[in-house]
C-alpha cells in the first residue's frame, strides 16, 4: 500500500477546530461523525504517559462501543458528573503533521481545555496524538489520545467530560 | 460547648438509629484531631511488594502528608523510609520511581545506601567523636510490615501487629491474594485524583450498595447494552450477599454480580471465543482450592474496607485505593489495578479493559461517585441540618449489602479512637 498523501496543517486545523468546537458546544453526535467507526479515544496515566493500555491502567482506554455508549451516557439524565453539563473551553495550538503510517497519518497538537463547573475552573494541559485517515475526500479521526501533562488529576477529580 | 456538638454519633441500638455529626466532615480542627488519633495511630497502606521487585528499586509515596520512599534494599528486604535527609531535612529521593543504589542529599551531599544506612559524609573530619553514623541513617517508620504483599507501616510504636489489626480482613485479602499461584502484581499506571470532599465520604461511597442503582444507573445501561443478563435486577435481592464487621473498623460486602470477572467468570460481552478459555482458568481454581472456594474467589464480587482507608475493591476488576485529607473539605486520591503476575497479556488487557468500564477519573461510575462526594460536601454548607443518617438495616440480623452495617462499622471504630484519649485525660483529671 502506497503512503497516503499528506493533507496541509490547514486542513488538519479545521478538523482539530471544529473538533473542539462540536465538543465545546456538547454537539457529540456529530462529533462522532469526524470519527471512523472503529475509532478509539485513549487518556494515558499521568505517571505513564506513553503507555500502552493493553498493559498499563489509562484514565480512558474506549474502543468504538465505549466511545458511543459514552457519548449516548453524557447526552442523558443519569451522568450526573457532567448533569448538568460543565462549561468548556479548548485552545488547540502548534499542530504539526508528523507523517504517515500504513494508511494512517500521525499529526499532532497542544491543548488547553478549561472545564468550569460549580464556579470553580479546572485546567487540563497536554498534547493530543492523532492518527487521521481519508475516507474518500474526507480526513476522519481514527485515535486520538490526550496525553495530559498535569501531574494529577488534582484538583480536577475526574475527567467526566470528553477531553 | 454543649454535648450535643461535641458528640460525633449516635449510635441508638434500642431504637434502631444511626447519625453522624456533620461536623466530622466540616471541621478542621476534627481534621487535626484525626491526624493525631486516626493517622498517626492505624496501620496505613504503603504500597506492594510488586512494586518493587528487584534490589534497589524504589517508588516515592506520600503518606499521611509524610513523603516516604518504598525501596527494596540490596539485602531484598522492603524498607519504608522517611524522605528527610537526617543533616538538615532535604528530601534525598527526588524521583517518583527508579532504581538506585545511593540516595545522595542534594543539599551536602550526605549519601544512604538503599537499606537506608548514611554511608557517605563529605568532610566528616570536621565532626566531634560524638559525631555517630549509625544515628543518623534514613528513618524508618517505628512499624513496617506486610501481609501477602500489602506493605503497611504504624507511626505509633504501641501499636498491635499488622496480623492483629487486620482481624477478619485477612480473609478478604486472602481471597483477592490467592487469586495468584505466584503472586499479585500492581499493574503500571497509577490514576491519581482528587475530590472536593471529606476523605470520609469516600469510605462510605467506596463499599455502599445502596446507591448502586441510583448513582450508577448509566453504568448498569451500558452493561445491559453489551449483552449483559441484568434480569438480577437490585443489588438488595442478589442471592448470597452480606455485609459483614470484620473487627477494628474493617468492613466488607460480598455478593454475586451481574459483571464478568477476568479472574474466571465469563460474561457475553468477553466473547463467545474465550468462553473455553474461561472455563479452563475456572478448573484451575476448582484444583487448587476445591469447588466450594473456587466459586467464591471467581464469582463472588467484594468491597473490602481496611481502616482508616485502604480500599480493596474486587469487582469486575481490583482496584486497590488509597486517600488523604489535605483539608476538611478536599481529598488525595490514588488508585491502582492489581492482577495475578502470570496472566497471559491477552487476559490482562480484558481486565484493564473491564476495570476501566466502572472504575477511575474517566470511568462510567467513578466520575459520579466524586459528583455525589461534592455535592454532598457543598450541603454541609446548611449547618442547620447537623446530621447524617446511616440506620439502614440497623435492626436486622443479617443486614444486607444495600444497608448501612459497614459504614456504621467504620464510625464506630472512628469514634472510639476520636474520643478515648479524651476519656483518658478526663479520668486522669479525676
Amino acid at each position: 500500500m502506497s503512503a497516503p498523501e499528506l493533507p496541509s496543517r490547514q486542513e488538519v486545523e479545521e478538523l482539530l477546530y471544529r473538533e473542539a468546537a462540536l465538543l465545546d458546544e456538547w454537539r457529540l453526535e456529530e462529533w462522532l461523525e469526524l470519527l471512523t467507526e472503529d475509532a478509539t479515544y485513549q487518556v494515558p496515566p499521568t505517571d505513564v504517559p506513553e503507555g500502552d493500555a493493553r498493559n498499563t491502567l489509562f484514565i480512558i482506554a474506549d474502543d468504538a462501543v465505549r466511545i458511543r455508549s459514552r457519548v449516548k451516557q453524557l447526552l442523558g439524565k443519569s451522568a450526573w458528573a457532567e448533569n448538568p453539563h460543565s462549561r468548556t473551553r479548548r485552545l488547540i495550538t502548534n499542530v504539526r503533521i508528523l507523517g504517515a503510517e500504513g494508511e494512517n497519518i500521525l499529526a499532532t497538537a497542544n491543548f488547553a481545555v478549561y472545564r468550569m463547573r460549580y464556579e470553580s475552573a479546572d485546567t487540563y494541559i497536554g498534547r493530543y496524538d492523532y492518527r487521521l485517515i481519508r475516507q474518500g475526500k474526507i480526513l476522519k479521526i481514527r485515535e486520538r489520545r490526550a496525553i495530559l501533562d498535569n501531574e494529577a488529576l488534582r484538583p480536577h477529580g475526574k475527567i467526566s467530560f470528553i477531553l | 460547648m454543649d454535648k450535643a456538638a461535641e458528640t460525633f454519633i449516635i449510635d441508638d441500638q434500642a431504637a434502631g438509629l444511626f447519625r453522624v455529626n456533620r461536623r466530622a466532615f466540616t471541621d478542621p480542627e476534627c481534621l487535626e484531631q484525626e491526624r493525631r488519633c486516626i493517622f498517626d495511630k492505624c496501620w496505613l497502606y504503603i504500597g506492594h511488594q510488586s512494586e518493587v521487585p528487584h534490589a534497589g528499586d524504589y517508588r516515592s509515596r506520600t503518606v499521611a502528608g509524610r513523603p516516604l520512599i518504598l525501596v527494596r534494599g540490596d539485602d531484598a528486604v522492603v524498607r519504608v523510609l522517611l524522605n528527610t535527609c537526617t543533616h538538615r531535612g532535604t528530601m534525598v529521593c527526588r524521583q517518583k520511581s527508579g532504581n538506585a543504589k545511593t540516595f545522595q542529599c542534594p543539599y551536602h551531599a550526605w549519601t544512604f545506601n538503599s537499606r537506608g544506612q548514611l554511608v557517605g559524609v563529605p568532610g566528616e573530619d570536621a565532626y566531634s567523636p560524638a559525631f555517630s553514623r549509625e544515628e543518623l541513617a534514613l528513618v524508618a517508620p517505628p512499624q513496617v510490615d506486610d501481609y501477602r504483599g500489602f506493605i503497611f507501616a504504624c507511626f505509633d510504636p504501641a501499636a498491635p501487629s499488622l496480623y492483629d489489626y487486620l482481624a477478619g480482613a485477612r480473609e478478604y485479602l486472602d481471597l483477592v491474594a490467592d487469586q495468584s499461584a505466584l503472586g499479585m502484581k500492581i499493574v503500571a499506571g497509577q490514576q491519581s485524583y482528587s475530590a472536593r470532599a471529606n476523605w470520609k465520604l469516600l469510605v462510605e461511597n467506596s463499599y455502599d450498595g445502596y446507591h448502586g442503582m441510583s448513582t450508577h444507573q448509566r453504568y448498569f445501561t451500558f452493561l445491559s447494552d453489551v449483552g449483559i443478563d441484568m434480569r438480577g435486577g437490585n443489588l438488595s435481592t442478589l442471592p448470597r450477599q452480606h455485609a459483614l464487621d470484620l473487627g477494628n473498623g474493617h468492613a466488607v460486602l460480598e455478593y454475586q454480580s451481574a459483571w464478568g470477572r477476568p479472574i474466571a467468570h465469563w460474561v457475553p460481552p468477553f466473547g463467545e471465543h474465550r468462553k473455553a478459555h474461561f472455563e479452563q482458568l475456572r478448573r484451575r481454581f476448582d484444583e487448587r482450592f476445591g469447588p466450594e472456594r473456587a466459586r467464591r474467589i471467581c464469582e463472588t464480587s467484594r468491597n473490602l474496607g481496611i481502616f482508616p482507608n485502604l480500599v480493596i475493591n474486587d469487582i469486575m476488576a481490583i482496584t486497590v485505593r488509597t486517600f488523604y485529607p489535605v483539608s476538611p473539605d478536599y481529598m488525595e486520591v490514588n488508585a491502582w489495578a492489581l492482577a495475578p503476575a502470570e496472566e497471559s497479556a491477552e487476559d490482562s488487557a480484558l481486565r484493564l479493559d473491564n476495570f476501566l468500564t466502572f472504575l477511575g477519573p474517566g470511568g462510567f461510575a467513578t466520575p459520579d461517585d466524586v459528583e455525589m462526594l461534592e455535592s454532598g460536601q457543598r450541603g454541609f454548607a446548611n449547618r442547620e441540618v447537623g446530621w447524617s443518617d446511616l440506620s439502614r438495616g440497623m435492626k436486622r440480623e443479617h443486614p444486607s449489602i444495600t444497608d448501612e452495617l459497614q459504614m456504621r462499622t467504620f464510625w464506630r471504630r472512628w469514634n472510639q479512637l476520636m474520643t478515648e484519649p479524651r476519656l483518658h485525660r478526663a479520668r486522669k483529671v479525676a
